[in-house]
């Protein structure tokens, strides 16, 4: 079975700097990939060419077999692939349940206004936003607002979701509500590529990790195997024999 | 919304109402001052309404905006004097016309944001004065006279006036359903969510490139429409006159006033504005002066209220929003 999102050789300059270099990944349906690296590895420029964000310099995205290589981001959230940002980007004067409308409206099924809000009413129910329907985005607490991204998102009903950083900034209780969240996301059947610092959570969400450092992926596979591999080691810590005696010290 | 749902909406009665009591009043006392009077304040508001597409909704200032007026009114004066067209059809021309022409331009400059693009609207502005100013057909900087038997297919000139003025406010009353229809449309939550923030705008899916161009070229067609009856009734256009930036400047100052982003605010502001200016025009003290009140209440509102008269409301008496919309 062709996988849902494959990334050929993808590759995007910023000057000099090589940000994504000749990167291969796929997602399959219904599995949650990681993506993990050391900050300035290139994750979040990953999504920016993947969503169409920037156009890549080489390479191509295929998403359900379609080339969407370098197609606006609207284009590309029309074809099922939504996003959250890691700085969040609330439509701040407009209410909770207007964000999630605009998700509905002009996400994958493109749905009328009317059927648009009631999908987002029952998105933000599903992401524990029901209370701050009527309030304005901005009004949020950062935990709120990271959840009005994911409820954004879901509302457009994609089939793969680019989850970038939602659980940093928040607080344990939130971040296991977060992860409760994103579990019964995926039970529902939508994909997730998900960015994420805090090991412990990506570890247990994920199928199966990618590394990325230089904007080169350094390894691939699973959690575990990913969480003991001496070159991702390296690329975190430094020298593994500083990483020993950093682990043996804590 | 479906065309039902209009008729539950106190803010859509409000439109019909003002819209008959601009129509009836000077009507029934045979009121030739209050309608000339009443004709102007009809035009600031359908330049301000139409204004407010663009920087109310889609969060573009657009300070070349009196260009669609000016423009509808050349081709519709051209036409009538040149190809002895009927008014109505020259003004629908003239509007169509615009509104072609303004779709091709915003295409174009609003892959420009913030204070380039509201550069470039003041470039256009001047650009097509400038082109118009020595454009042989339309007379150049001289402009075209319309001779008064232009006036005989409406009945002559006494009923003449009455014709525009009546066609002059069924313009304002559909530039403000349109404001409505546009704000409760699913259109019009893509123009709010651009003018939030544009780009997270497009990566939820609202097509930002084609949207703005479509409402850059939706507030062109009324106000051209408006322009092309105004310059039919004064029977005399010129460059200096179409495409004068004062007009681009008090409509800005009336959306501000009123209130950006809502559907009654600009109407508001631009009747409030309008009668502010009348007074100041006639005083004898403060001839010319009302640009001068027009910049410090520009600067105030911006400063302390920007959300203009319909948000200190709507911030007041949150209940209001349900009726003034």
């Amino acid at each position: 079975m062709s996988p849902l999102l494959e990334v050929r050789d993808l590759g995007r300059r910023f000057g000099g700097l090589h940000a994504v270099d000749a990167l291969n990944l796929t997602v399959g349906e219904g599995e949650i990939l990681g993506l993990i690296g050391p900050n300035g590895a290139g994750k979040s420029t990953v999504f920016n060419l993947i969503n169409g964000v920037f156009a890549p310099d080489a390479g191509r995205v295929i998403f359900r077999g379609a080339d969407i290589t370098g197609e606006a981001p609207y284009r590309v959230a029309r074809h099922g692939v939504a996003r959250t940002h890691q700085i969040v980007q609330p439509l701040t004067n407009m209410s909770v349940l207007e964000n999630c409308v605009v998700g509905a409206c002009f996400g994958r099924e493109d749905l009328p206004l009317a059927r648009a809000e009631e999908v987002a009413r029952e998105v933000a129910g599903f992401v524990g936003l029901t209370e701050r329907l009527g309030d304005p985005a901005g009004q949020l607490t950062i935990a709120g607002k990271k959840r009005l991204e994911l409820a954004r998102a879901l509302s457009a009903r994609p089939l793969l979701l680019l989850l970038d950083e939602v659980l940093a900034g928040l607080n344990p209780a939130e971040v296991e509500r977060m992860i409760d969240v994103i579990r019964s996301i995926r039970e529902r059947g939508v994909a997730i590529l998900m960015i994420e610092h805090l090991m412990q959570a990506i570890m247990s969400l994920s199928d199966r990790i990618v590394v990325l450092s230089s904007g080169r992926k350094l390894a691939e596979g699973l959690p575990a195997q990913v969480a003991n591999d001496p070159a991702v080691i390296e690329a975190y810590l430094g020298n593994p024999e500083h990483a020993a005696r950093l682990r043996g010290a804590a | 919304m479906s065309p039902i749902a209009f008729l539950r909406k106190p803010t859509f009665w409000l439109i019909v109402l003002a819209t008959l009591a601009f129509a009836f009043v000077p009507l029934w006392h045979d009121n030739v001052e209050l309608r000339e009077e009443l004709l102007i304040a009809a035009i600031y508001i359908i330049l301000a309404a139409n204004l407010n597409l663009m920087i109310g909704y889609a969060g573009y200032i657009n300070f070349g905006n009196i260009v669609f007026f000016g423009l509808g009114g050349y081709v519709c004066v051209w036409l009538v004097s040149s190809h002895g067209w009927p008014l109505v059809a020259a003004a629908l021309a003239g509007a169509a016309g615009v509104s072609f022409v303004a779709l091709l331009f915003g295409l174009g400059i609003l892959r420009l944001r913030g204070a380039y693009f509201a550069l470039s609207t003041i470039g256009v502005n001047e650009g097509v004065k400038a082109f118009v100013a020595n454009f042989t057909p339309w007379g150049g900087s001289t402009g075209i006279y319309l001779s008064i038997e232009a006036f005989q297919p409406l009945g002559g000139p006494k009923q003449a006036l009455w014709v525009i003025y009546l066609l002059l406010v069924a313009v304002m009353g559909l530039s403000l359903l349109l404001s409505y229809a546009i704000k409760t449309s699913k259109f019009g939550l893509g123009l709010l969510a651009i003018g939030q923030n544009e780009d997270a705008a497009a990566v939820l899916g609202v097509p930002t490139p084609r949207y703005k161009a479509l409402v850059y070229s939706a507030s062109a067609f009324l106000p051209a429409a408006a322009g092309a009856l105004f310059f039919f009734k004064s029977a005399f256009i010129q460059p200096d006159d179409a495409f004068d930036l004062v007009f681009s400047t008090e409509a800005i100052v009336a959306v501000m006033l009123g209130g950006q982003g809502t559907v009654i605010g600009p109407a508001l502001g631009a009747f409030l504005y309008e009668e502010l200016r009348s007074t100041l025009l006639t005083s004898q003290t403060f001839s010319n002066f009302q640009m001068v009140i027009a910049g410090v209440l520009l600067l105030v509102i911006v400063l302390f209220v920007p959300g203009g008269l319909m948000g200190w409301i709507h911030r007041r008496w949150p209940r209001a929003k349900r009726v003034l919309e």
